[in-house]
């Protein structure tokens, strides 16, 4: 398909990167260009220049910052995360999620700082990196902010990554005591989510997100909070969970009614609970 | 040396199926059709050109991609290997004589991509199970439903049945 006519530049640093971005008005980041290529040619997005991050090595690693977090640049593609031996150490979720996103080719393309700035609904690692409490690093021409992950994802295709911004890298704490999980229903064996929930279990209680049933990841507050005591019992989770369809205010499209959404939300949430659970006791 | 200013067209240079390749191209040209148009290597076919149908799929730096999800300008110093560079010296490949042998296509239209995509996971995995091809080919629609012989096919070039 023939794009609208658009500019692009390949800076050399993350600081080029930024003045590019801050120096032209309707300029956007490439990075892996699996979703954004798309939208271009659907003219959903009509960016008047593409800032190309291909040479910026220092956003493809993955690496443990002074603190022990594990650190993801925001280049960093999927088939990396799910060959990545500090992701299994630390984190192992992260790889086993990736590997379930679209396909070979994507994966190999699609960056995580790509799927997380694209901050589309039914994207799989922005439930994740709610419940793993991942921190986001931004930079602008005045220099670095960290963002919390309850903060970073602001609507349907918004972040708190403003403009002239680039994310940089993901930091997420490494596994102590926890357990994750992630459950959904997908339309086909690896497609879009209908809907998905994320969990982390520990010895204090659990972090539990939904996806897919409104603009940004929905934090199951309520049953977060009654599980809080530590029982992790299959009738305790099933008893939290339950409530927390009505909580929601999903929308209804060709793939499931609001009601469906809400049915699944409950049933993902205590998948995903139980899953962390499991994989806690290990 | 500043930072780079924008443009609306890029000289680039790669190499594809082990040629050296000078272009100047628009920046909004799809690599697919820098591949089919200005190269004339129509092996690689557009399917859906939404990226999901992996009949464009191409390797670039030996990895396996869709060529409709990538501008020929990210190309831009890379090596690209199409369907036309596995027979290069006019010999199939092990995978080519194997799809001929089990009767791996139908209409054809989505053959170079299961080509591309089956020989980036048999360089990876020589010997791949028949779920672990099914996972492979995940990216690569084949509208005439062909797959049994398909899957067949990859698996017999790792089993040496081919």
């Amino acid at each position: 398909m023939l794009l609208r006519e658009v500019d692009y530049a390949r800076p050399a640093t993350v600081e080029e990167a930024v003045s590019l971005l801050a120096a032209h008005e309707g300029a956007r980041a490439l990075a892996g260009g699996q979703t954004l290529v798309n939208v271009m040619k659907a003219r959903a997005a009509a960016p008047d220049v593409l800032v190309d991050l291909v040479d910026l090595a220092e956003l493809r690693t993955i690496g443990f910052s002074s603190d022990g977090l594990l650190e993801i640049g925001a280049m960093v593609t999927y088939t990396q995360l799910v060959g990545s031996s500090e992701v299994e150490v630390a984190r192992p979720i992260l790889a086993e999620v990736a590997a379930t996103i679209a396909d070979v080719q994507v994966r190999n393309r699609g960056t995580v700082g790509g799927n997380v700035c694209v901050s589309d609904p039914t994207n799989h690692l922005p439930p994740l990196l709610v419940v793993l409490d991942a921190s986001f690093t931004i930079r602008g021409s005045g220099g670095e902010r960290v963002v919390p992950a309850d903060e970073f994802f602001v609507g349907v295709y918004m972040t708190a990554v403003g403009e002239g911004e680039l994310l940089t890298k993901i930091s997420v704490p490494p596994a102590s005591d926890t357990g994750d999980g992630f459950s959904g229903v997908t339309i086909g064996k690896h497609g879009t989510y209908v809907v998905d929930a994320a969990a982390t279990v520990s010895g204090e209680g659990a972090r539990i997100a939904i996806g897919c049933v409104a603009a940004t990841p929905v934090r199951a507050t309520e049953m977060e909070e009654r599980l809080a005591g530590g029982d992790f019992s299959e009738d305790a989770v099933r008893e939290a969970a339950k409530g927390l369809g009505a909580s929601l205010d999903p929308p209804s499209d060709v793939h499931g009614s609001a009601d469906y959404r809400r049915s699944l939300a409950e049933t993902s949430a205590v998948r995903a609970v139980l899953q962390a659970v499991e994989r806690r006791k290990r | 040396m500043g930072t780079p200013a924008p443009a609306r067209s890029r000289a680039i240079s790669l190499e594809v199926n082990g040629e050296a390749v000078e272009y100047e191209v628009p920046a909004r040209r799809l690599l697919v059709h820098f591949i089919r148009d200005d190269l004339g290597l129509t092996g690689t076919h557009v399917g859906c050109d939404t990226g999901n149908c992996g009949a464009c799929t191409v390797h670039v730096d030996g990895v396996s991609v869709k060529s409709c999800m990538l501008l020929a300008v990210q190309a831009d110093g890379t090596r690209i290997a199409t369907v036309e560079g596995l027979a290069a010296d006019g010999e199939l490949t092990a995978l080519q004589r194997s799809f001929n042998e089990h009767h791996a296509l139908q209409c054809g239209y989505c053959t170079p991509g299961m080509l591309m995509s089956a020989t980036a996971l048999l360089e990876q995995n020589p010997h791949p199970n028949e779920d672990e091809v099914r996972v492979a080919l995940q990216g690569n629609i084949c509208r005439c439903t062909g797959y049994v012989n398909i899957v067949e096919a990859v698996v017999a070039v790792g089993e040496g049945t081919s």
